[in-house]
């Protein structure tokens, strides 16, 4: 275990200069830095932190005592999804002491000079890290997308580092916030796919959930993927840290710290070179669907939270058309991104089609979903992943296509086109 | 027979082993109010930690695991100790936290892979750590 080296500004957060929340918040931060063998801190720009979902009265506890002891974030820092959807309280299930207990809790987070923004996908805020800056992030899909496709920099955070962090203004000087801790390690060699697969969100999903299944502690690199948008790369890094520990990817010509292969190895030879057929994704994306031949009682999207973007291709796979009565249709997202489908008329539409707008926390996490007789069908691997666990519930993994066709048609559908080889 | 290691977080302790056959997530895998293994998939699987020397090669999964196991340590059906063949930030910091805002400190150690197998073999152990090294030394008491 290393002797870390502290600034004079650090040790006096030690020694309580800061108060008595900052003073807990450096013992936690350097004891942690210390165990993750760091020799020094880095200060960061901005945090993001988990630690306001509820999970017990530990979370109350914690916070209460930061909160108490006039703690206040020195960084901009936005909060995660909290227990409860605070814009839309009616939607809010299961044992009411839990509920207040939950919403306490992003009070306390708040009290703390947290942004309000109740989050999963803090990247779609405006404001975003740059590339190359140091910050502190929790939750693990924002973790994989902030190292992977901003190229800002932190290492895996949760509950209780993330606050100290923010507290502090500091993150232990280790793994991903340096150079040598971002090369790629492992590679996976995709080959060249039919041009409808290329284009769908299943083919990052099921690549993502192959992925974190192989990469164990190693950076994976990928190539032969032509073009990504924010949002399959989302799907890819979520599925990634869902099915495994992946916690930066690099994609060779659209990630920015990948312009070549050789440059995201940093020259080196890669541990492992591992292909990718066709064949490989359609296994994960079957191993993905737990519900066997089971009926669809409701569908999902949104896990990380839907875009703008996303919703216009919701809206335009619906083209006016209504979700079926025997299907419940569950979209989660984050409070700005529900403002901006306000702004632009959208949102009655959405409503009128039968989709319910989840904000402030996510399906899988939250009793949110009303009683469900049959399966639920997502395009989130991540989803797939935690939802039979979480909730007790057998999964129907798609595209997003596949969901509204299915949620419009009542029953399952597939598109028999998209798994289909058409390559010369 | 004693055994020298490194500690994650001070403390001492002295009770039974509950050796894993598999990493654990303790979030989704321990129940907070029983301290029982609840991850259906796990070769322990309805085992409890409480008062245990927690024997596991290392943690798995979610950083949420850190708040569970201070839920358990706050509910009083957490380990005594956990013992680790490789370094653990995320239960690691569930001890501390639980020991700064409850007073009850958990060792938590890690040994060389040799040390751990003879670990892994023994009915009851003994930890104890000194806070000026933060070293461990371990007693396979049977």
């Amino acid at each position: 275990m290393s002797t870390i080296s502290l600034t004079s500004d650090e040790q006096a957060m030690l020694a309580g200069d800061g108060g008595v929340a900052t003073q807990l918040a450096a013992r936690l931060l350097v004891r942690m830095a210390e165990l993750m063998g760091a020799e020094r801190l880095v200060p960061i720009a901005s945090a993001h932190v988990d630690g306001c979902l509820y999970h017990g009265p530990v979370s109350i506890d914690f916070a209460e005592r930061l909160v108490a002891g006039g703690g206040s974030v020195r960084v901009a820092t936005t909060l995660n999804v909290g227990a409860v959807d605070l814009l839309h309280p009616e939607l809010n299930r299961g044992d009411p002491t839990r509920r207040s207990a939950g919403r306490e809790l992003m009070r306390l987070y708040s009290a703390l000079g947290c942004r309000p923004t109740w989050t999963c996908a803090p990247y779609q805020l405006a404001n975003r890290p740059s590339l190359g800056e140091q910050i502190a992030w929790a939750e693990s899909n924002a973790i994989v997308f902030a190292n992977s496709v901003l190229g800002a920099r932190t290492e895996r955070y949760g509950d209780f580092i993330d606050i100290a962090a923010a507290l502090t203004g500091r993150a232990p000087y280790v793994g991903l916030h340096t150079d040598e801790g971002r090369l790629a390690t492992l590679h996976f060699r995709v080959e060249r796919m039919p041009a409808r697969l290329a284009a769908s969100d299943v083919l990052f999903a099921a690549l993502g959930y192959l992925i974190g299944r192989r990469a164990e502690r190693n950076v994976p690199v990928i190539d032969g993927i032509e073009h990504a948008t924010e949002d399959q790369l989302k799907a890819l890094g979520a599925a990634a840290a869902s099915s495994g520990s992946v916690a930066m990817f690099h994609m060779v010509g659209i990630t920015p710290e990948a312009s070549t292969l050789a440059v995201a190895c940093g020259h080196r030879t890669p541990r492992q070179v591992i292909p990718v057929s066709r064949a490989d994704l359609a296994d994960a994306a079957t191993a993905l669907t737990s519900a066997g031949n089971a009926s669809l009682g409701a569908v999902s999207v949104g896990t990380p939270h839907f875009s703008f973007a996303e919703f216009e291709r919701l809206r335009s796979l619906l083209g006016g058309r209504r979700v079926s009565d025997r299907v419940a249709f569950y979209a989660s997202t984050g409070r700005g991104v529900q403002e901006e489908l306000r702004a632009r008329g959208w949102l009655d539409d959405l409503t009128a089609a039968g989709v319910t707008i989840v904000t402030d926390t996510c399906t899988y996490l939250a009793p949110i979903m009303a009683p469900i007789a049959g399966a639920v069908m997502t395009n989130s691997a991540k989803w797939a992943w935690y939802g039979p666990n979480n909730l007790g519930i057998k999964v129907i993994f798609g595209s997003l296509e596949e969901c509204v066709e299915s949620a419009v048609r009542g029953e399952r559908w597939r598109d028999g086109e998209l798994w289909r080889d058409d390559r010369g | 027979m004693t055994i020298a290691g490194e500690a994650l977080t001070p403390g001492q302790a002295r009770g039974t082993t509950l050796v894993l056959d598999e990493p654990i997530s303790f979030w989704g895998g321990v129940d907070e109010n029983t301290g029982r293994v609840i991850d259906t998939h796990h070769p322990q699987s309805g085992a409890s930690v409480a008062g245990s020397i927690l024997v596991l090669r290392c943690g798995r999964g979610s950083s949420s695991s850190s708040s569970v196991l201070a839920e358990c340590l706050r509910n009083g059906v957490g380990p005594a100790a956990i013992v680790l063949a490789e370094p653990d930030s995320i239960l690691a910091l569930g001890a501390l936290v639980a020991s700064e805002l409850y007073a009850t400190e958990i060792p938590v150690v890690v040994l060389s892979t040799d040390a751990y197998a003879a670990c892994s073999a023994a009915r009851e152990l003994t930890v104890e750590v000194d806070r000026g090294s933060m070293r461990a030394v371990v007693r396979i008491v049977s």
